[in-house]
C-alpha cells in the first residue's frame, strides 16, 4: 500500500495509538486528519472544537446523553449469540445488535449525540448528508426529540433506491433536499450539506454522520459510536467470561466500525477485521473499497485514503448499499490499516447479498445491505478458526433495503 | 512561456490608474479544451490579473456556476498537467497568471515538481481554497523559493487575530471573500462590506483584492476605493457560456 506511513515508524504510531494520543493537537491521527477546508468554515471548526472539548466530558452532558440512549435509544443494545450460524460456521458468533437501536441502525448513537451538542452551542439549525438514509432518519429524529429544525442533503440515486428512508425523514419534520449535482450519491451529499453549512456557519450546526471529515468531526464521532464497542465487550465477558478473539465490522465512511474496534484496540489478542464493500469487481469506479484500492489524498476536509485516478479527480464508486458506496474513509481507518492493527477486507455486491440471505434464514434476522458486508468475511474467518469466538457488528437493519432486495434475492432468478 | 510582471506590482499599476485592478476567472478547459490558450490572451487584454481554474470533481467552496464548468472541463480531459504544458505554449501575455485549485489535484501532481512545473508556466500564484493556514507549510515552503505566492483568504467571519495572521503569511494579494457562501451569489455590498474590507486593508501589507459575488459595474464602482482589486469569477464563466466576448464583458466592468 502507497501510505506515506510506510515510511515513518509502525510501531511508534500503534504505541500512540493504543495509549490514545490521537488525534493530537492538530487533529491528526499519524499523518492523516487534519482539516482542509474554506477559511469561511475556520471559525466555526475551531468553535465545534472547543465545544466537543468543554462539553463532552462534563457531568451534565454525560449524564443528559446517558438517559436519552437509555430511555429514547434503547441502549444498552443486545448482544446476540448466533446459534445456527455458529453451528454452521464451526466458530461461536456473537451479534451486537445495532439493528435493534431506535431508527434502525448505530447511526443514532451520533446523531442524538451531536444534536445535543448542537443545542448546547446554540445552533438554530442542523444540516446533515445522508446516503442510505440512516444517518438522515437518526439526525431527523434527534432534533424532532430536541426541537431542532433539520435540513438532510440526498442524493437524488440515493433518494430512489432507498425511498422509504426520504418518507421517514419526512413525516420527523426534516426538509429533505435532492442532490443533483456530481454522482448524486454520499459524496455530492456531503459538498452540498458542506455548501450550505459554508452560507451560514454561525447559525448553523453540520451533523456529519460518519468518522471522516475535518477535525473534530472524526474524532467527535468515534467518541460518540465508542459505546458500541464498550457495551459489546462489558457484554461478552460478562456472558462467556473472555473477550472475542476477533471483531468485524462493515467500513464505508467508517463509524460503525470505529466505534466497534475502539475498546478493544488495546486488547492485542483481539484481531480486528473491517469489511469494505468490493462491489463487482477490483477495478476503478467497481466498487468502494478505499482501504484496498485508493491513494492518500483530500476530501471532504480530511487526508486519509481515497479513490481517485492519476490526476487526483475523486472516483465515482459503486456497491449495492448506499451507505458503503462513498470514495474515502475515516483518516484514522487509514492509520490503522497503516500501522496494521486492523486487517481490512472486501466483500462483493453478490456476497454481502448472501450474507443478507444467511442471517434471515439462519437467525430471523434481516440485517442491513451494509452490515451484511461483515458476514462473508465472518464467515471465512470462523471456518479457518474452529471454535473460537467472533463478535460481528451488525449495525443496522435491512427493512430500508426492500426495493433492492425485491430486485435482487427475490427475483425468480435469484432463487 | 513568458513569466509576466509580478502580481503585486500588476495590482499596483492598476490602481495607479485609478483601479481597481480586475482579475478574472477561467475554468481551464471550459468551455471547450480548444478555446483555452485563446480565451486567456482575450482576458489578458482587458484584466489585470488571470486566475485560472483547474477543475475539480468536488468543488465544495464554488457555487453551481463553476461547478458546471468544472464538470464540462474535466469531461473534456482538462487536468493540471494539461494546464501547465498550455501556459508554458502561451506566449505575449504580460497579464500575472494564478492558479486556483483545490488541494487534492495538487498533491496528486506532487508538491514537490509542482513549483517547478509552474514556474515554467509562468504562474505567478496559487489560491487553494481548501487549504487553511494551518496546513499550508509544506506547499509554502515548495513555492517561496520560485518566488510564487500563496495567496490567503480573509473572510467577513475572520476574527482580528487571525486576520493579523492571514494577511501577514500572504503573499502577492490579500484575497477577501465578500460573503459567507459560495461562489456565484449576487452581493448588494453593504455598508458593513466596505467596513469589513477596509479593516482588511488596514491590517494588510500588500493589495486586497474582493471576490465571490461581483457580477456588475455598481458593485465594483462601489468597492472602489475600498480594495486594490476585484476578483470577476462566475459571472465571467457565465459570460462564456452565453457566448459573449469575454473581454468586452471585463471592460463594461470597468467606470
Amino acid at each position: 500500500m502507497n501510505t506515506p506511513a510506510a515510511a515513518v515508524d509502525a510501531g511508534r504510531l500503534l504505541a500512540d495509538l493504543i495509549a490514545g494520543r490521537f488525534p493530537d493537537a492538530r487533529g491528526r491521527f499519524g499523518p492523516f486528519g487534519g482539516r482542509y477546508v474554506p477559511e469561511t468554515l475556520m471559525p466555526a471548526l475551531e468553535r465545534l472544537e472547543r465545544g466537543v472539548r468543554e462539553q463532552l466530558p462534563t457531568r451534565g452532558f454525560k449524564e443528559e446523553l446517558a438517559g436519552q440512549l437509555r430511555s429514547w435509544v434503547g441502549r444498552p443494545t443486545p448482544l446476540t449469540f448466533a446459534d445456527r450460524l455458529s453451528g454452521r460456521w464451526g466458530a461461536r458468533v456473537w451479534l451486537k445488535r445495532e439493528d435493534l437501536a431506535h431508527t434502525g441502525a448505530h447511526k443514532i448513537n451520533n446523531a442524538m449525540g451531536q444534536a445535543l451538542l448542537a443545542k448546547r452551542l446554540g445552533a438554530k439549525r442542523v444540516v446533515a448528508e445522508t446516503g442510505a438514509g440512516q444517518h438522515g432518519v437518526a439526525s431527523a429524529a434527534a432534533c424532532a426529540r430536541l426541537g431542532l429544525p433539520c435540513t438532510v442533503y440526498m442524493g437524488s440515486i440515493d433518494m430512489e433506491r432507498q425511498a422509504p428512508n426520504v418518507g421517514r425523514m419526512r413525516l420527523l419534520g426534516a426538509e429533505v433536499v435532492p442532490v443533483t449535482s456530481g454522482d448524486r450519491t454520499l459524496r455530492a451529499a456531503i459538498d452540498e450539506a458542506l455548501r450550505a453549512w459554508v452560507s451560514d456557519p454561525e447559525d448553523t450546526y453540520y451533523l456529519l454522520g460518519s468518522v471522516v471529515g475535518p477535525h473534530p468531526y472524526p474524532y467527535l464521532v468515534r467518541e460518540l459510536q465508542s459505546v458500541i464497542g464498550r457495551e459489546a465487550r462489558e457484554q461478552l465477558l460478562a456472558s462467556s467470561g473472555a473477550l472475542p478473539d476477533a471483531v468485524i465490522a462493515c467500513v464505508g465512511g467508517g463509524s460503525n466500525s470505529i466505534g466497534a474496534f475502539h475498546a478493544f484496540v488495546p486488547d492485542a489478542t483481539v484481531e480486528l477485521i473491517g469489511v469494505e464493500a468490493g462491489g463487482r469487481g477490483a477495478g476503478l469506479g467497481e466498487n468502494a473499497a478505499t482501504i484496498a484500492f485508493g491513494r492518500p489524498g483530500v476530501l471532504h476536509g480530511t487526508y486519509s485514503m481515497l479513490l481517485q485516478n492519476e490526476d487526483g479527480q475523486v472516483q465515482e464508486t459503486h456497491s449495492v448499499s448506499a451507505g458503503l458506496d462513498y470514495p474515502g474513509v475515516g483518516p484514522e481507518h487509514a492509520l490503522l490499516a497503516a500501522v496494521g492493527r486492523v486487517r481490512y477486507e472486501t466483500a462483493s455486491d453478490e456476497e454481502a447479498l448472501a450474507g443478507v440471505r444467511a442471517l434471515s434464514e439462519w437467525e430471523g434476522i434481516l440485517p442491513a445491505l451494509e452490515s451484511a458486508h461483515a458476514l462473508p468475511a465472518a464467515e471465512r474467518w470462523a471456518r479457518s478458526h474452529p471454535g473460537r469466538s467472533i463478535l460481528v457488528c451488525l449495525s443496522g437493519r435491512g427493512d430500508k433495503d426492500m426495493s433492492t432486495l425485491e430486485r435482487t434475492l427475490l427475483e425468480p432468478a435469484h432463487r | 512561456m513568458s513569466a509576466g510582471v509580478p502580481l503585486g506590482e500588476a495590482i499596483r499599476a492598476a490602481t495607479a490608474k485609478g483601479g481597481p485592478a480586475l482579475v478574472a476567472y477561467l475554468t481551464a478547459g471550459f468551455p471547450r479544451r480548444e478555446s483555452f490558450r485563446g480565451h486567456v490572451r482575450a482576458l489578458a487584454s482587458a484584466a489585470d490579473v488571470i486566475e485560472i481554474g483547474v477543475p475539480f470533481t468536488d468543488p465544495m467552496a464554488d457555487g453551481v456556476t463553476i461547478q458546471r464548468a468544472s464538470q464540462t472541463a474535466l469531461a473534456q480531459g482538462a487536468s493540471l498537467r494539461w494546464i501547465l504544458a498550455e501556459l508554458q505554449a502561451l506566449e505575449g501575455v504580460r497579464a500575472p497568471r494564478l492558479l486556483m485549485s483545490y488541494l487534492n489535484p495538487l498533491l496528486a501532481f506532487g508538491l514537490g515538481r509542482l513549483a517547478e512545473g509552474a514556474a515554467r508556466a509562468g504562474v505567478a500564484g496559487f489560491i487553494v481554497p481548501d487549504l487553511p493556514l494551518e496546513e499550508s507549510a509544506e506547499l509554502r515552503s515548495a513555492l517561496e523559493p520560485r518566488g510564487i505566492a500563496l495567496v490567503q483568504m480573509v473572510t467577513p467571519l475572520t476574527g482580528p487575530e487571525r486576520l493579523r495572521a492571514l494577511c501577514a503569511a500572504s503573499r502577492g494579494f490579500v484575497y477577501a471573500v465578500t460573503m459567507t457562501g459560495t461562489t456565484g451569489r449576487n452581493v448588494a455590498v453593504p455598508d458593513e462590506v466596505l467596513g469589513y474590507l477596509d479593516r482588511v486593508r488596514a491590517s494588510s501589507p500588500i493589495p486586497v483584492c474582493a471576490g465571490f459575488g461581483i457580477r456588475s459595474r455598481t458593485q465594483v464602482e462601489r468597492l472602489t476605493g475600498h480594495v486594490d482589486g476585484v476578483v470577476v469569477g462566475s459571472a465571467l464563466v457565465e459570460a462564456l457560456e452565453r457566448g459573449e466576448d469575454p473581454a468586452a464583458w471585463l471592460q463594461a466592468l470597468r467606470a
